[in-house]
């Protein structure tokens, strides 16, 4: 196994952080947030990959076929839904905050503060 | 006949059902059947858990879902496990998620008034969120739990959408809060690849029979990295303020009730059942560095809280403070301080959610939550002031509040470790109490001069407020005052009683015992061997707990009648507490900016000093 997927993983969501951090439009702040959390789709299939794996289903293949981990697919699915969900509803709050605040644009937003 | 394990599943099912019943009926049925419908459904939750807590006893419950047992130790099954410790938080859930229930009533006409099984329907599913988080016995299955209370949690502060403040706090909270979860679910893959495992109890295992280095300390970190979040541990905790203080008022009840202290007990949880083993994680290091963590998040937390005049503000910092002392007791790693704070985290749901409920009467009444602007506006609500007043002094720790109760036992726990920790509880519970009587005064008596309308410094004023309802000047629902009267009483009950101090005691004997979890998860018979902690009034517990109550009422008079003394040596103490506040609270208050690139620099900052510390 090699180390360089694990590195992948970390930097796409360094990538992720570092857009957030410096974003100017809440929209794009949340696209981040979805590429931060594709750090954990690599990661998860790196964890599962096995070399010379197949795809893991057993219909026509004999059992002792070699095959990638099932469990890591079945987390990184969950976990595809989980963002999903929280990416539609955070852009719904950010559709909503152009139209009470009239800007999408984080600076401008200081409602809230001390 | 239902069996135990059986109940386990039904906890996460029954709220789950019931916000598919009342979306589904929600459209058609009157306000008042929906109402009848949730209570229901709410009493049918918290009996169903209370049960659970009885036949569970000082044992395990555990329930494999679909019968996917482990054969020989290896298992690819799913599992719920429940012990008095998960059980104790899943029944404190339910119950305040019934008296939210009851509370809202007669509160809180929000849109869609087309549909209005929404809001209730969004509780049920929050419910159902932290029962199973409180429940589960699968690292991974927590973090779905984790992510389900959230993306309910961000819907539920957001859910006055057509107010500009409430939409900006949720989409804080919600992108800050995933960021956390998805460096726990990069924790998870990495203990993952490590072990093949995902139960708590398989992963100990299997974690056993590796030696300890870098990845474990690395993956240990980013695992508890979202739950620090969630537990607004400083400095991931910026969202909390601006979450809790826009969110409806009863949505506030269960956020600082029962939500952040889930939080604390997945960090516990998490240490003593997967890295506590041979091989793990050492203890003297992880204490050290979280008990350091909670006292600077309980002294930020404490001082910000005392800055506030938007009082869901004041009470949010109060929040952090508290989750500050709660985090330290979990860290002590005892089973006397895991006993105390179990104890105080039930009886500071009660408080909390009885001072928050108060809250949302004045909100009601004045469409303002700004104690400099309800100067004295409170004066026609004697009965409301009260409470607000008592909830202030539970705060402060006034034995024999539950809280002063768990406060004194887990100070005791702490001593002998850290001799200056019970000084740390002491300051804390007295300036956040201190917060609350100082509003209360000024609000419900009137007393001492007209405070300043303005201020120097960055602040949230907290005046102009939506109020949740539609006719503020009807009589006050008797629901509103009862509801805060009973959570009272229910935090004063848990310090005067025996029972719950002793159930608490032996849940956290079990708690922290690593081998008695996993032989029961894994079939095999075991017996505790630890002794029994001993949760009781102490003397020095009592003078401590009064001497905080002292300390915030002497707190909450100097600010109020301070500014009207003319002698030389107020002058003096006045010059003293401006320098103080110029060169440390200002500059702490300016970094609270409501920036969102901001509070997710800073939690790349901590989760950076904790992967640092844990690293050496």
């Amino acid at each position: 196994m090699t180390i360089l997927p694990f590195l992948t993983a970390g930097w796409i969501f360094l990538a992720g952080v570092y857009g957030m951090v410096t974003s100017r439009d809440i929209v794009h702040a949340v696209g981040c947030l979805a590429v931060a959390q594709s750090s954990t789709y690599v990661l998860l299939l790196t964890v599962g990959y096995r070399r010379g794996g197949i795809a893991p289903y057993f219909t026509d293949t004999p059992l002792r076929t070699r095959t990638v981990d099932p469990v890591v697919q079945a987390l990184a699915l969950t976990d595809v839904v989980v963002g999903a969900t929280v990416t539609a509803l955070l852009l719904a709050l950010a559709i909503q905050i152009r139209k009470r605040h009239g800007t999408v644009d984080p600076d401008a937003l200081t409602g809230l503060k001390g | 006949m239902v069996r135990t394990a059986d109940l386990l599943p039904l906890a996460v099912a029954v709220p789950l059902l019931g916000a598919v019943a009342l979306v589904v009926v929600g459209r058609w049925l009157p306000r008042p059947a929906i109402d009848a419908l949730v209570t229901v459904w709410a009493v049918l939750e918290a009996g169903c858990l209370a049960w659970l807590w009885l036949r569970t006893g000082d044992g395990h419950s555990v329930s494999w879902l679909g019968g996917w047992s482990p054969v020989r130790g290896e298992s690819v099954g799913i599992v719920l496990v429940g012990d008095r410790i998960g059980v104790g938080l899943a029944l404190l859930t339910a119950a305040l998620v019934l008296a939210v229930v009851v509370y809202s009533w007669r509160y809180f006409d929000e849109p869609p008034v087309a549909h209005a099984g929404t809001f209730p329907a969004l509780l049920l599913l929050f419910e159902a969120g932290m029962v199973g988080f409180a429940l589960t016995g699968d690292l991974f299955d927590a973090f779905v739990f984790f992510e389900l209370m959230g993306a309910v949690a961000y819907a539920l502060t957001g859910y006055r959408i057509e107010d500009p403040r409430p939409v900006q706090g949720a989409l804080v909270f919600g992108v800050v809060n995933s960021l956390g979860a998805y460096c726990s679910l990069l924790g998870i893959g990495l203990v993952y690849a490590r072990t093949g495992e995902l139960g708590f109890a398989q992963i100990g295992v299997q974690l056993a029979r590796h030696r300890a280095d870098t990845l474990l300390s690395v993956a240990f970190v980013l695992v508890i990295t979202g739950l620090l979040v969630k537990a607004a541990v400083v400095p991931l905790h910026f969202w909390l303020p601006d979450a809790h203080s826009v969110a409806p008022t009863p949505v506030c009840m269960l956020f600082s009730g029962v939500m952040v202290e889930l939080a604390v007990y997945g960090v516990a949880r998490v240490y003593w059942v997967v890295f506590s083993g041979p091989h793990g994680i050492a203890q003297p290091h992880l204490r050290a560095v979280l008990v350091a963590a909670g006292v600077l998040t309980a002294l930020v937390g404490a001082v910000m809280c005392w800055q506030q005049r938007h009082l869901k503000r004041l009470l949010a910092f109060s929040t952090i403070g508290h989750v500050g002392l709660f985090l330290t007791g979990a860290a002590l790693l005892t089973s006397a301080s895991t006993a105390g704070t179990a104890l105080y985290v039930a009886a500071h749901a009660g408080v909390k959610a009885a001072l928050f409920a108060t809250t949302g009467v004045l909100l009601d009444r004045h469409g303002s939550v700004d104690e400099h602007g309800l100067y004295r506006r409170g004066r026609d609500l004697p009965l409301v002031g009260a409470l607000f007043a008592l909830g202030g002094l539970g705060l402060a720790g006034l034995p024999p509040f539950g809280t002063a109760l768990g406060k004194a036992v887990t100070e005791h726990a702490g001593e002998e470790q850290f001799p200056w920790l019970p000084a740390v509880f002491v300051f804390v519970s007295a300036l956040t109490g201190g917060a609350v009587l100082r509003a209360a005064a000024r609000i419900f008596a009137g007393a001492g001069p007209r405070p300043r309308e303005r201020y120097a410094g960055p602040e949230t004023t907290g005046s102009g407020e939506e109020p949740e309802i539609r006719d503020p000047q009807r009589r006050i629902p008797t629901p509103m005052l009862a509801v805060p009267t009973v959570l009272l009483a229910a935090s004063l009950a848990l310090g005067l009683l025996p029972g719950p101090g002793v159930a608490l005691a032996r849940a956290a004997r079990q708690f922290t015992d690593r081998t008695a979890y996993t032989a029961a998860v894994l079939g095999h018979p075991a017996t505790p061997a630890s002794p029994m902690p001993d949760v009781g009034w102490s003397a020095e517990g009592v003078l401590l707990a009064l001497a905080s109550t002292a300390l915030a009422v002497l707190f909450a008079a100097a600010a109020v009648w301070g500014p009207a003394l003319r002698s030389p040596l107020a002058g003096r103490a006045a010059a003293l507490c401006e320098g103080v506040g110029r060169r440390v609270v200002v500059p702490l208050r300016r970094l609270h900016s409501g920036h969102l690139g901001d509070y997710v620099a800073w939690l790349a900052v901590g989760v950076a000093v904790l992967l640092v510390a844990m690293s050496v």
